[in-house]
């Protein structure tokens, strides 16, 4: 899926740029929080909201699983989809909303890049869940080990 | 234990996990259908639950409260949206007050449990889905949270004590 290598990458990106990547996802959770931090921006209430609506829309999953990998012009991208450059560009600027892509001009072109932060934090509430599941079956597999046969009510 | 696959989608805000237990469908089945069972592994080690009220019949509610190493009690309810055991289970689940009265306040999450069998084993596929961004963040700030990572912490002490 579309997300899933987009997210996939996130923890080398951030790895390669030395970012710390624990924090982030509190950081989103916890809002607000001292202003020192770089993601500061992130953390507006409602932010998650808008990444999670930009990451509705398979093109735009899309986009920012490529522009994770490689910075990419917008025309560059609107080859890619069978739509307009406009109807590209609105889909950028919903990323670019989200903070999930940044955007800088390089002589006549407009260059996207991914901000593998945000996916990041994203993914990072999912996994707090993921490991109060597991937690979970961990238990139930221990009850079922040692009480195969309970009677009713046991 | 045998966590077979975790599917985390971000778009929709939602969380499977499916496992393979080695143990009939009717068995894994009281883990949840016995108030007794559920009991024992609902809540984190450091945060055991203890289930009040148990009617799972469409309408009917399970009631719980988790007490933590500080005697603190966390109450909880599932309203029971739909059951046909020993097969699929649909709640969904929320905070109360001390009194057991729901919390308005605080996010209520669905939960789908899905049970099938195949050569004894039984496969469980459990899906949480949260209702908002805001619901998911608010329920990982909740100070339960500290006590859902302490338990992580735990678990192996736990599973040593039990072999």
């Amino acid at each position: 899926m579309v997300v899933e290598l987009a997210l996939g990458h996130a923890p080398h990106e951030i790895a390669a740029r030395g970012r710390g990547t624990r924090h982030h996802g509190a950081a989103l959770a916890d809002a607000p929080l001292p202003a020192a931090r770089t993601a500061a921006a992130h953390q507006e209430p409602g932010h998650l909201d808008l990444v999670l609506r930009a990451l509705a829309d398979p093109t735009r999953r899309d986009i920012v699983s490529r522009v994770m990998v490689a910075e990419l012009s917008v025309s560059a991208l609107a080859e890619t989809y069978p739509m307009s450059f406009a109807a590209v560009q609105k889909h950028v600027a919903v990323l670019e909303r989200a903070t999930l892509v940044s955007k800088r001009r390089h002589g006549r072109e407009q260059l996207v890049a991914g901000d593998p932060q945000v996916l990041q934090g994203v993914h990072h509430l999912l996994d707090r869940l993921e490991e109060t599941w597991r937690s979970r079956v961990e238990q139930m597999s221990q009850v079922l080990a040692e009480d195969p046969t309970p009677g009713p009510g046991a | 234990m045998a966590v077979v696959d975790v599917v985390k989608d971000p778009a929709t805000l939602s969380l499977q996990v499916t496992t393979d237990f080695e143990a009939p469908v009717d068995r894994v089945w009281q883990l949840w259908g016995d108030p007794r069972q559920l009991e024992r592994w609902w809540g984190p080690p450091t945060h055991p639950a203890t289930v009040v009220d148990h009617e799972l019949v469409p309408g009917g509610r399970v009631t719980y409260f988790m007490t933590g190493p500080g005697g603190e009690r966390y109450h909880g309810w599932w309203e029971v949206l739909a059951v046909s055991a020993p097969h699929s289970l649909d709640v969904r689940d929320g905070f109360a007050d001390e009194h057991g009265t729901p919390d308005s306040e605080l996010p209520v999450t669905s939960m789908r449990v899905e049970l099938s069998e195949a050569d004894g084993r039984t496969r469980a596929v459990v899906t949480s889905v949260f209702p908002s961004t805001e619901a998911m963040e608010q329920l990982i700030t909740m100070g339960m949270e500290e006590g859902l990572r302490a338990a992580m912490g735990q678990m192996d002490v736990v599973l040593a004590d039990g072999r």
